[in-house]
């Protein structure tokens, strides 16, 4: 078992997408049905509601982002891997 | 996948400098951008012909998002901000261009944003309250918060950084998976979706730097809310 170190590290890159893409997803599913709803009930400001939308969700997007940055330097950058 | 996202090689070296793609490619942009804004701004004029009225409109828009987001006037913070603006936004989408990866997919780029923001929210903190006051901010609320402030000052910089770099390199990585496991036109759509995630992000960061500038000159006015001259 000598690349025991590569096959956790490819388990924790998965893990650490998978499950840091949750919390994101969820977010971004109130926060788009928010906006669906402030559209509803107020059509004029669609404008301004999705232009905020766009920008919170990037924001949400992000900690999905930072999850795939670990798991990008578990893959590529291990500090454990010669 | 055998290429690194978080490894740039040289191209060449200049004495022992070495010389990256990154590199070579924001000197592009910096070039392009400075031709740029001599030629439109060398013939300005009262009555303004169209290039000038465009350049007139987007540099407004800056000033009211400088306005808005900081409560003060633009006319210090335009050049800082307003570069920085344009020149993320030129740097997401020149990957539109055949054989150029844009140099904000690299940590490198993006951790020199990074530092400007950080060394220019102390530097115009510093400015607005001198020396003793800037640091006075980091007690607020109490003295205990010191090393929080300060942990802060850091990780804001550092989640910055990340979030610019793990945003256009998702989309050079996904963009990369797609090519290798489909043909020609199937990553089109992708494209299409960095150029969004490309304009956000730079609307982004350059939001957020407004923000942490703004935070450093905003926490010296709660004190003295009397000034005559909101700075």
């Amino acid at each position: 078992m000598d690349n025991a170190i590569q096959l956790i590290s490819i388990f924790a890159a998965a893990m650490a997408v998978s499950f840091g893409a949750v919390g994101p997803a969820l977010g971004e599913g109130r926060a788009v049905a928010s906006a669906m709803d402030a559209i509803a009930r107020q059509p004029d400001s669609a404008g301004t509601v999705s232009r905020t939308l766009f920008v919170g969700l990037a924001m949400i997007e992000t900690m999905a982002i930072y999850a795939l940055v670990i798991a990008l330097l578990v893959l590529f950058a291990n500090p454990f891997v010669k | 996948m055998n290429h690194s996202p978080l490894e740039t090689t040289a191209l060449f070296h200049m004495g022992p400098v070495a010389i990256t793609e990154p590199v070579i490619v924001t000197w592009v942009i910096m070039a392009f951008l400075t031709l740029f804004a001599i030629a439109v701004t060398r013939r300005l004029s009262l009555m303004p012909s169209k290039a000038q009225t465009v350049l007139e409109l987007f540099v407004g828009a800056i000033d009211s998002q400088i306005r808005d987001t900081m409560q003060v006037e633009p006319g210090p913070y335009r050049a800082l901000i307003g570069t920085i603006f344009v020149f993320i936004l030129i740097a997401n989408w020149s990957s539109l261009i055949p054989g150029i990866e844009a140099p904000t997919a690299h940590l490198e780029t993006d951790a020199a944003f990074g530092a400007i923001v950080f060394c220019s929210t102390i530097f115009y903190g510093v400015r607005a309250l001198g020396l003793s006051g800037y640091l006075k901010t980091f007690t607020k609320p109490t003295w205990v918060m010191i090393p929080l402030n300060i942990v802060e000052q850091i990780t804001r910089t550092f989640s910055l950084i990340v979030r610019l770099f793990g945003n256009i390199m998702s989309g050079v990585f996904i963009g990369a998976i797609v090519l290798s496991l489909a043909g020609l036109f199937v990553p089109i759509p992708f494209m299409a979706l960095d150029l969004l995630t490309g304009a956000i992000q730079a609307y982004i960061f350059t939001v957020l730097a407004m923000v942490y500038i703004g935070a450093a000159l905003a926490e010296g006015r709660q004190e003295s809310p009397t000034t005559p001259n909101r700075k």
